[in-house]
């Protein structure tokens, strides 16, 4: 998988190379194919299902379309070949190394798939009665265990649905308990090192949003913290692992002075995967914190979802949780905690978050992937990523500018900027080239402390001669950029499409078929 | 009429109390080519730092901010349909609202053209 076939044809050996120049009338490559639009392939002639006449009753009173609506038909083979096609000018995480730093993506083990499909997890309702479902609510209450054991910390709220759906239940537990106190505040301090979902949730939540600087080593500055602390401070959202991929060493102390103040400490916990096994935000002064199960225990990532984003809760902040949670009973069965039964136990929750218990198909796989690495295992997957994130920066750093690698170790992702680039060459001609090169590109502008970021993750599960042929294409392209290759510059040259107009798009979008207008 | 700088890449343009605010043209060239932007409604009052517009790039959406206090008197239509001309003409016909100064004091705490220039250099 990571190293080039030396054994077989390539295309470069020899005729049907891309460069010779034959041109195809299907304006296929190969087995490479193009696709038409679906509006282009279907027509309204074409119907895939043998639909029922009907008996022609129209109920009074039900608007009817003066016109049928020009929806494509199409027969099932022509549909799922559209489907499949295009499924193979996509790039996944199956299919090689996706460095997306800030939004980790990790292989998704298949032991975890298999455990999710099985039907007493995949075939249950959420409103059937408890003693039918006991399997899967264990499931959710013994992952919340694993999830309170290793954060250290007193309770998880475990329905919200995304991380930034968890960051906004945090910020609710923490609105509630200061309201509970009879101690409303307004702000909500948000350092530049933050995630940008930070203060978005923060607005969204109600709080006025300030900005805390960083240092000159890409951390908190802990000072201007310090100083900005009140009695408006509702409290702080602070990343850890941070967004340049840095540790807050001074978390403790920024919690401690946040506590002494009367406000809470809100920590996102999407790189948790760095620090799992080896650090217990509970004992770093955190109240609040939401974990990505993609990305800390691996349950599947991409094209939206589906999230899941637990987050675990102080003893100051739990008794705010939503609704519902799962409790043990004395007999072992496990109960389910909603209004008709919070009665004096839980008279604090602040509500719902959703409707139901949460995303069951990811708290099987996260449990499966924590049951499956045990604790030794948990802690080397922490490792293991920090190991390949620093191996990566240590071997791109004399071609590629760290604005942060001097000052020690990365955690999990490695931070680059464009300084050195030839004039008029950016980070996204490096990014645009990757694809060349067979590589989904990092993310790139983000976080913004950098000029031209690039922000890689190479996780934890790639091997070394992943890795390496991985650096062997940045160190070529980060060479390119330098030295200002004009090729690199309309990359990329083999992918299904060249270059796209990006600035065009956006200004001038078309979101819906013309026909359809 | 004199314009000032400030440190967050505004210009403004001063006359009497009557004042017009854009962002200046190292300002376009950092955001890369702009897609959208955001502007303030006639009328609106804004204390100086206040985050006023958001001009959207392919690369970021960034916060424009009041060098100084003031009222809005008008907002630069033009560019609805031509967020481009924030690209092609930063410190022309790329500004982006115009205002009525409530502290005109509040000018002396911005740069001048040769003390941006020098801040530019030094980033």
């Amino acid at each position: 998988m990571n190293a080039v076939n030396a054994s077989g044809w390539r295309p470069e050996m020899g005729e049907g190379s891309v460069e010779s120049g034959i041109v195809t009338t299907t304006g296929n490559r190969g087995l490479q194919l193009e696709e038409a639009l679906i509006f282009e392939i279907g027509s309204l002639a074409h119907c895939g299902v043998d639909f029922d006449e009907g008996d022609g009753e129209v109920l009074d009173g039900l608007p009817l379309r003066a016109a049928p609506v020009d929806l494509p038909g199409l027969s099932e083979p022509e549909t799922v070949r559209h489907y499949t096609r295009l499924s193979r000018q996509n790039y996944a995480i199956d299919l090689g190394l996706f460095p997306l730093g800030s939004c980790t993506m990790k292989h998704n083990p298949r032991l975890d798939e298999k455990i999710a499909r099985m039907p007493g997890f995949a075939d249950v309702h959420p409103l059937q009665p408890v003693q039918t479902v006991q399997g899967a609510l264990k499931v959710i209450d013994e992952l919340a265990q694993w999830l309170i054991t290793l954060t250290g910390m007193h309770g998880v709220a475990m329905t919200p649905k995304a991380g930034a759906h968890g960051e906004l239940c945090g910020l609710l537990c923490i609105r509630a308990a200061l309201e509970a106190r009879g101690d409303p505040r307004a702000v909500i301090l948000v350092p530049e090192s933050a995630h940008g979902t930070n203060p978005a949730t923060a607005a969204f939540a109600g709080y006025r949003v300030e900005n805390i600087p960083a240092t000159a080593d890409g951390r908190v500055d802990l000072a201007a913290l310090t100083a900005r602390l009140g009695p408006d401070v509702a409290g702080v959202m602070i990343t850890n692992p941070n967004t340049c991929g840095l540790f807050e060493r001074d978390m403790k102390a920024i919690a401690d002075a946040v506590h002494a103040a009367g406000g809470f400490v809100y920590c996102d916990g999407a790189n948790f995967n760095a620090i799992v096994g080896r650090v217990r935000p509970g004992d770093l002064g955190v109240d609040a914190m939401h974990i990505n199960l993609h990305k800390t225990f691996s349950t599947p990532h991409g094209g939206g979802g589906p999230g899941s984003g637990p987050v675990v809760l102080s003893e100051a902040l739990a008794p705010f949780a939503p609704l519902p949670f799962t409790a043990r009973q004395a007999d072992g069965s496990i109960h389910l905690i909603e209004e008709e039964n919070a009665g004096e136990d839980h008279p604090n929750s602040f509500g719902r978050m959703s409707a139901f218990h949460g995303q069951m198909g990811m708290f099987t796989r996260a449990l499966a992937y924590i049951l499956s690495h045990g604790a030794d295992g948990l802690r080397q997957v922490s490792g293991d990523a920090v190991l390949n994130a620093n191996y990566l920066l240590r071997s791109l750093e004399d071609v590629l500018d760290a604005p942060f690698g001097a000052a020690g170790p990365c955690m999990h992702e490695a931070l680059f900027s464009d300084a050195g680039f030839a004039k008029g060459f950016s980070t996204l001609d490096l990014a645009k080239g990757l694809i060349d090169e067979g590589f989904h590109p990092m993310t790139v502008y983000f976080p913004l402390v950098v000029h031209g970021a690039m922000l890689v993750e190479p996780t934890e599960t790639e091997s070394k001669a992943g890795l390496d042929q991985f650096i062997a294409a940045m160190r070529s392209l980060a060479e390119r950029a330098r030295a200002g290759d004009p090729l690199l510059k309309s990359a990329p040259h083999l992918a299904p499409r060249r270059r796209l107009d990006e600035t065009l798009a956006a200004r001038k979008p078309k979101l819906v078929w013309p026909k359809l207008v | 009429m004199s314009r000032y700088f400030t440190k967050d890449h505004e210009w403004i343009d001063v006359d009497g109390t009557a004042a017009t605010v854009g962002v200046t043209d190292y300002a376009q060239s950092q955001l890369g080519d702009i897609t959208f932007i955001e502007l303030p409604a006639e009328g609106a009052v804004l204390g100086k730092g206040d985050s006023v517009s958001v001009v959207d790039s392919v690369k970021a959406a960034s916060d424009v901010y009041a060098p100084v206090s003031g009222t809005v008197t008008a907002a630069n239509g033009a560019l609805v349909d031509q967020p481009e001309l924030v690209n092609s003409d930063a410190d022309g016909d790329g500004w982006l609202w115009k205002m009525d100064l409530s502290d005109a004091g509040e000018l002396d705490g911005l740069m001048d053209e040769a003390a941006y220039k020098d801040f530019v250099g030094g980033l």
